[in-house]
C-alpha cells in the first residue's frame, strides 16, 4: 500500500530518511510496536551524550575550573530546553529525576509529607499505571490517609462528573494520568485540573505516554505536577523530569539527601540549596540531561504537527484491519483518533503471551501481560491483554506485517482453518 | 517463521483438548501454582492412595504452555509411584534445561514436545508450573 505523501512527509524529511537516523530500526528486520514501553533512539541523541562525555564531562557544580562550569553548562541549558519544552514559567520548575516513577515518587513522599492528615482522601483513577498509584498509597499509609479509585467507563473514559462524584471535603489530591498506557485515551487535564483548583485539590498528572505524542504545556493545563521519563522520547534511559509548581516545590522538603542538593551543613544544621537543586541529591545525571534536550530538539524538529498526524494514521490503519479479524477486542474507545497510538487487545482462546510469542516469530515486537497496571486489568475481568504501540518511525508496512500476523494467531493455535 | 513449529500439534492439542482440565471431588492433595508475572494460575488436584497417585486434574488459567504442560504431566504421572512422578519431574526439569539424553527423553513421551522451550528463557516457569507444584505437593505431603 503506497504511503500518502502528506504522511511520507513532513515538509523537510521523507520517513526513509527518519528511519535512517534510528540505528536500531536499520539493525533489526523487527516491526518494533513496543513504543509505549520505551521508544528507539536516533543518532542525533547517542551522538550528543557521546560528545557531553568526549568534550565537556566533569561533575556539575562541583568543580571551580573551565570544564566542570562547561558540564554545568550543558546540564543547564538541558534544564531550560526542558521548561521551553513543556512551557513552564521557570527552570526552576524542573526536577531531573530518573524517570517519571522516580518524579511521582518524589511528589508523593514530599508533598504526602506534607499534604495528607489521618483521614484525608487522595483520588487515584483505577486506569493508573503503578507508578502513579503505589507511591500513594504508601503516602496513604504513611499518614493514615485513604485512597480512592476514580473509575472509568468500560471504554476507559473519565468525565468531569464522574471526577466530581469523587471529590469530598476530605479530598486532597488527585492522581491520573494524561493518556493512558493501556486505552491510550486521552483525558481532559485542563478541565479537571480547574475542577481540583475549585475545590483547594491538587492534581498530579503523569505525562509519561502524553508528552512524547503531543504538545504539553503545563500553563495552559495548569496541573500542579507533571511527570516524565526520557527513555520514551527518544532520550537515553534513566533521565526523566518532574514539573511542579514552584509555590509548591518552595515548601517541600527533599526527597533524597547528601551531596548537591544543600547549601550549607554543620553539625547541627542543614540549609538545603535552591529549586531545583534541593530535590536533585548527588552527582546529577549531565549526559542523560545532554541526550534528553537533543531529544527534545529531534520532536521540534518533525514537529508535533506531523507526528501526531503520522501516528493517527497509523494508528487508524492498525485499528481498522484489527476489526477485521475474527476473535480479537479493542479495549478502550470505537474511534481510532482516541487510541494515541496505544491498541491493547485480546484474542479469543489465546493467551496474550501465546500472541505475542507468536507475533514475535513474524518479527513483531509487541508488549504482552499487564502493562504495569493490575487493578485497571482486574477493573476490565481480564488477565492480562497484549499491546500494540506505534510510533512515527513506524511505517504502513509494518502495520500490516503486524495485522496480517495477528490474523494468523487463531490458526496457529489450532482454531479454525 | 522459525519458532512457529515451536506451537505443535501435541501441545496445540493438549491446549485445546485438556483432558485432565476438570474438578476433581475425591482429591485428597490440593496446591494452587502461580506464576504472578505471566498471570498463569492453576490449582492441581491430586489423589494419591498408599503412594500411588490413581487420579490427578487440573483447573485454572495461562498461556498454552502452562495448560498443554499441566496436561501433559498428568498424563504421565497417573498410574504411578510419588517416588516416580519425582523422578519424571526431575527428568521435565533437566529437559527444560538443555541436559538430558535422548533415552531419558523417550520416559517423557508427549511431555518431550515442549522440549524447544530449552531455547525460551522467558517461556521456561510456564512450561514449569504444572510440574513444579507437583514435586511440591508431593514433598509437603
Amino acid at each position: 500500500m503506497p504511503e500518502t505523501n502528506r504522511n511520507q512527509e513532513n515538509g523537510k524529511y521523507t520517513i526513509e530518511e527518519i528511519r535512517r537516523d534510528f540505528p536500531l530500526l536499520q539493525n533489526t528486520d523487527y516491526a518494533y510496536l513496543d513504543n509505549s514501553a520505551t521508544s528507539q533512539k536516533p543518532v542525533q541523541v547517542l551522538e550528543a551524550v557521546r560528545k557531553f562525555y568526549e568534550t565537556k564531562n566533569a561533575n556539575p557544580f562541583r568543580g571551580l575550573y573551565p570544564l566542570s562550569e562547561e558540564a554545568t553548562e550543558a546540564y543547564e541549558d538541558a534544564r531550560e530546553t526542558v521548561r521551553a519544552f513543556i512551557n513552564a514559567k521557570s527552570t526552576e520548575e524542573i526536577i531531573f529525576t530518573r524517570n517519571a516513577s522516580e518524579s511521582l515518587n518524589l511528589v508523593a513522599y514530599s508533598l504526602g509529607s506534607l499534604l495528607f492528615a489521618p483521614g484525608d482522601e487522595i483520588v487515584v483513577s483505577i486506569a493508573e499505571h503503578h507508578s502513579n498509584m503505589l507511591p500513594w498509597r504508601a503516602a496513604a499509609e504513611r499518614a493514615g490517609a485513604k485512597v480512592v479509585y476514580l473509575e472509568c467507563a468500560p471504554d476507559g473514559a473519565f468525565t468531569e462528573e464522574m471526577l466530581r462524584d469523587v471529590l469530598t471535603e476530605r479530598t486532597r489530591l488527585v492522581a491520573i494520568t494524561q493518556v493512558s498506557n493501556v486505552f491510550g485515551r486521552k483525558n481532559d487535564i485542563r478541565r479537571f485540573a480547574e475542577i481540583c483548583h475549585e475545590r483547594g485539590v491538587v492534581i498530579v498528572a503523569d505525562g509519561a505516554q502524553s508528552v512524547p505524542h503531543m504538545p504539553v504545556d503545563v500553563q495552559e493545563l495548569d496541573v500542579d505536577f507533571l511527570a516524565f521519563s526520557g527513555h520514551k522520547m527518544l532520550a537515553p534511559d534513566g533521565i526523566g523530569v518532574l514539573y511542579g509548581k514552584k509555590k509548591w516545590l518552595q515548601k517541600m522538603p527533599p526527597f533524597l539527601s547528601g551531596g548537591e542538593m544543600i547549601e550549607s551543613v554543620t553539625r547541627d544544621k542543614i540549609i538545603y540549596a535552591e529549586l531545583p537543586h534541593k530535590f536533585e541529591a548527588g552527582t546529577v545525571n549531565a549526559g542523560g540531561a545532554v541526550g534528553l534536550a537533543e531529544a527534545i530538539r529531534y520532536i521540534q524538529k518533525l514537529g508535533f504537527d506531523w507526528i501526531e498526524e503520522r501516528e493517527q494514521v497509523l494508528t487508524a490503519l492498525a485499528y481498522a484491519q484489527m476489526k477485521e479479524i475474527p476473535g480479537v477486542h479493542i479495549f478502550g474507545s470505537e474511534d481510532p483518533l482516541d487510541h494515541h497510538g496505544i491498541l491493547t487487545f485480546t484474542v479469543d482462546g489465546v493467551h496474550p503471551h501465546d500472541v505475542s510469542e507468536i507475533l514475535s516469530a513474524s518479527k513483531i515486537a509487541v508488549r504482552a501481560g499487564h502493562h504495569c497496571a493490575q487493578p485497571l486489568m482486574g477493573h476490565l475481568k481480564v488477565g492480562s491483554t497484549t499491546r500494540a504501540s506505534i510510533a512515527f518511525y513506524n511505517t504502513e508496512e509494518e502495520i500490516l506485517r503486524f495485522t496480517e500476523a495477528l490474523g494468523q494467531v487463531r490458526r496457529v493455535m489450532g482454531y479454525g482453518k | 517463521m522459525e519458532n512457529r513449529t515451536f506451537y505443535n500439534e501435541i501441545l496445540i492439542d493438549h491446549n485445546q483438548h485438556p483432558g485432565h482440565k476438570r474438578e476433581l471431588p475425591d482429591a485428597n492433595l490440593i496446591l494452587e501454582g502461580i506464576n504472578p508475572s505471566c498471570g498463569d494460575d492453576i490449582f492441581l488436584h491430586l489423589k494419591v492412595e498408599n503412594d500411588t497417585i490413581v487420579d490427578g486434574s487440573f483447573v485454572g488459567d495461562g498461556c498454552a504452555i502452562s495448560q498443554a504442560s499441566a496436561d501433559m504431566m498428568l498424563d504421565l504421572v497417573i498410574g504411578k509411584s510419588k517416588d516416580e512422578a519425582l523422578h519424571l519431574a526431575d527428568l521435565f526439569r533437566r529437559m527444560i534445561h538443555g541436559e538430558i539424553t535422548e533415552d531419558e527423553l523417550d520416559e517423557l513421551e508427549e511431555a518431550g514436545a515442549l522440549q524447544d522451550i530449552a531455547h525460551m528463557p522467558a517461556r521456561v516457569k510456564c512450561a514449569m508450573l504444572g510440574w513444579r507444584t507437583m514435586k511440591e505437593m508431593i514433598e509437603q505431603e
